[in-house]
């Protein structure tokens, strides 16, 4: 998760703390964690156990996870990845940052431990400066996903991606980060085709983890964006964050995601299951082709909003791709299925054409 | 005006509220039929292949349920302050409406997180559809309370009034352990074996909670607390002679809690514990042969232990837990 990384990165050096990143989640991360994880965990849970255990193999003596309060499993995921790894014999100490809901102390203490005597206000100041560079990444990966389907030059697209995320990773102070998102923002305008038009619009929705790194989702979003479909993504880590924040990058707030799902599931069930079910919505309004539905096998918030999505579709009259995946999941499988859903996508879009 | 209550989920737990609220307020019940084969492939069709099994279940019951006028779900967020009941639970109405072909739904929204006084208006709002004297809504509410308490000694003392044989506490969610297509008849095939049962129902709550509040960070799922709180209390208290973990395949806080159980398991070695998932292509015959090996390394653990054999080696030979997936 790259934008994850540069946040966390801005924020240990920071805290002046000695860090060490596992390499990017691969199929060894995968192996490694889904050998010693519970059968029937979800895959994000196997996946970040075994970007765990390279860190610890890399020498880390400490491990920072993030926590929750629930309903969705997410929120016990360090408990027992604690169990799971001392089981297996590594010695290492866990630190879980809580969200600040049920008291401020369950968020501070882990970075308190980390940076010994720093304030609470010194922690506020260099948090939120972390956060302003989450969101100027977020907004790049934003604008490079949207504008891929215009760019000719899709190498250029990356190569200046690439350079931009870097300038914000080097960026210290507010004004620095800033003018480093706007270049970044109006090279990537500038690379546009005025006469180029996308095949298809299609909207991504799904769980956080999965929407969020490439490896665990095929990288179907440089596969769509290369066959010229128009994408749009439901989750940004930032909004992730901080959910009812000003400015949202995926482009509802909280409380309009609400009222969109309302009709069809009115209770917040944790995770992005409301999310899910507000963007396909918003996507259906705003006459995308199609909707592609990403989530791990067992999953619950999305297993609800699963369920929900044929009476969406049934509804607003748009298809939906929904695609499951595990550690058994093959590239092959998932790419086969998009062709085929573009396919049909494009025969539909015809079809009404003619009509019309 | 004809209510239909799916026998199914939360209805092990709750059944005797509603089923009392409904008919003092003068609203007839339809329950729908115990689990059965046809109940179930009307769920699978309807609900997702990798949901769990006792939502498919859920949903074959409602489906079963189609003359009545409107469809009991109710939408139990939250039972206690600080934790929730499960996702799929919280979105259990919204599944059923998403479903083609069904009665209306009659879901109100039981939240403990936002306080009593929601819960209160919920019910207030849920007898004023029938009734329009508060008084005897409420009176209706106490009468079910009432029933449900009856309900819930009577369990209790059902497990601690059993004496005699081997002693296996069964851990699960009611909704696995009471419906009898689900577990495969576990109980009657294990009340055949001169073996008394005991359930979480047969524990004080007050020990349960004390159970989970040890852990390092509280579960924030009430039912999922109930399965944990009463493992531990069993593998740490020894009461019981051995333990049935019953789980369903993808069930998402049992899939996070068996590994806490399994942990516990290993560091209270003294009561076996067997994991036992359920899904719908479990088949009878694999579950009995993993039960009488079960119940037999138990009975002969049993009587090593009781022949004292100084070396101590017997007993060491006869410990430790059978797992099963």
């Amino acid at each position: 998760m790259g934008s994850l990384q540069i946040m966390l990165e801005d924020l240990f050096r920071r805290l002046e703390v000695d860090y060490v990143f596992p390499p990017r989640s691969s199929s060894q991360a995968l192996s490694l964690g889904a050998a010693i994880s519970p059968e029937l965990a979800c895959l994000p849970l196997k996946i970040t156990l075994g970007n765990m255990i390279q860190g610890l193999r890399a020498g880390a003596d400490t491990i920072v996870m993030m926590g929750g309060w629930g309903p969705c499993r997410f929120g016990y995921y360090s408990q027992i990845q604690k169990i799971v790894l001392k089981r297996a014999g590594y010695k290492f100490k866990m630190l879980t940052v809580e969200p600040p809901s049920r008291g401020l102390s369950h968020f501070t203490s882990p970075f308190k431990f980390l940076a010994p005597g720093i304030s609470t206000r010194a922690l506020w100041n260099i948090v939120r400066r972390s956060f302003q560079k989450g969101r100027a990444v977020d907004l790049i990966e934003k604008a490079c996903l949207q504008n891929h389907c215009y760019v000719t030059e899709k190498n250029k697209l990356a190569q200046l991606k690439k350079q931009t995320l870097y300038l914000i990773d080097r960026a210290e102070s507010k004004n620095e980060i800033n003018e480093a998102l706007r270049v970044g923002l109006k090279t990537i305008d500038s690379l546009k085709t005025e006469d180029k038009q996308p095949v298809l619009k299609i909207g991504i929705v799904g769980e956080f983890y999965l929407l969020l790194e490439p490896f665990v989702n095929f990288d179907i979003e440089n596969y769509l964006g290369s066959k010229g479909v128009y994408l749009e993504r439901s989750v940004y880590m930032s909004d992730w964050i901080s959910p009812s924040g000003k400015n949202v990058v995926g482009g509802h707030r909280q409380k309009e995601i609400e009222k969109l799902a309302d009709p069809f599931l009115s209770q917040w069930v944790g995770g992005e299951g409301q999310v899910t079910i507000g963007h396909t919505i918003s996507f259906a309004k705003r006459d995308f082709d199609g909707v592609i539905h990403l989530l791990p096998f067992t999953c619950m918030p999305e297993l609800i909003a699963q369920s929900i999505l044929p009476a969406v579709q049934r509804q607003y009259d748009i298809p939906i791709l929904t695609l499951v995946v595990d550690e058994q999941t093959g590239r092959a499988g998932v790419v086969t299925r998009l062709e085929a859903f573009i396919d049909l996508l494009l025969a539909r879009k015809n079809e009404m054409l003619l009509r019309n | 005006m004809k209510v239909g209550l799916p026998q199914a989920l939360l209805h092990y737990k709750y059944y005797h509220l509603w089923e009392t609220f409904f008919n003092e307020l003068g609203v007839e019940t339809v329950l729908s039929p115990a689990s059965n084969k046809q109940i179930l492939n009307a769920g699978v069709k309807s609900a997702p292949s990798e949901i769990c099994l006792p939502v498919k279940i859920f949903l074959g019951h409602v489906k079963a349920l189609k003359d009545v006028d409107k469809i009991f779900v109710p939408r139990v967020v939250s039972v206690e302050k600080g934790a929730y009941t499960c996702p799929k639970i919280l979105g259990l109405p919204d599944i059923v409406r998403g479903t083609e072909g069904l009665p209306p739904v009659l879901a109100p929204t039981i939240d403990f997180t936002k306080g009593k006084i929601h819960f209160a208006k919920a019910i207030y709002n849920l007898g004023a559809q029938f009734s329009s004297s508060p008084l005897k809504i409420f009176k209706a509410y106490q009468a079910g309370t009432k029933a449900l308490k009856r309900h819930e000694l009577k369990k209790q003392e059902d497990g601690l009034s059993k004496t005699g044989g081997l002693k296996i506490g069964i851990v699960s969610h009611p909704y696995n352990i009471y419906d009898s297509f689900i577990s495969l008849d576990l109980l009657k095939k294990i009340k055949k074996e001169d073996v008394s049962i005991q359930t979480s129902e047969s524990l004080d709550k007050k020990i349960i909670e004390d159970e989970t509040s040890s852990l390092p960070k509280e579960l924030f799922w009430t039912y999922e607390k109930e399965v944990v709180g009463t493992a531990l209390h069993w593998l740490k208290t020894g009461k019981v002679d051995g333990i049935i973990y019953l789980l369903s395949f993808a069930c998402g806080p049992d899939s996070l809690a068996q590994v806490l159980i399994e942990d516990f398991a290993q560091q209270y070695q003294d009561v076996p514990l067997m994991s036992l998932v359920i899904d719908e292509h479990s088949a009878e015959a694999g579950l009995l042969t993993r039960l009488e090996a079960f119940l037999d390394m138990i009975k002969r653990r049993k009587k090593i232990e009781s022949n004292h054999r100084p070396d101590g080696l017997s007993a060491n030979y006869a410990r430790g837990s059978v797992q099963a997936a």
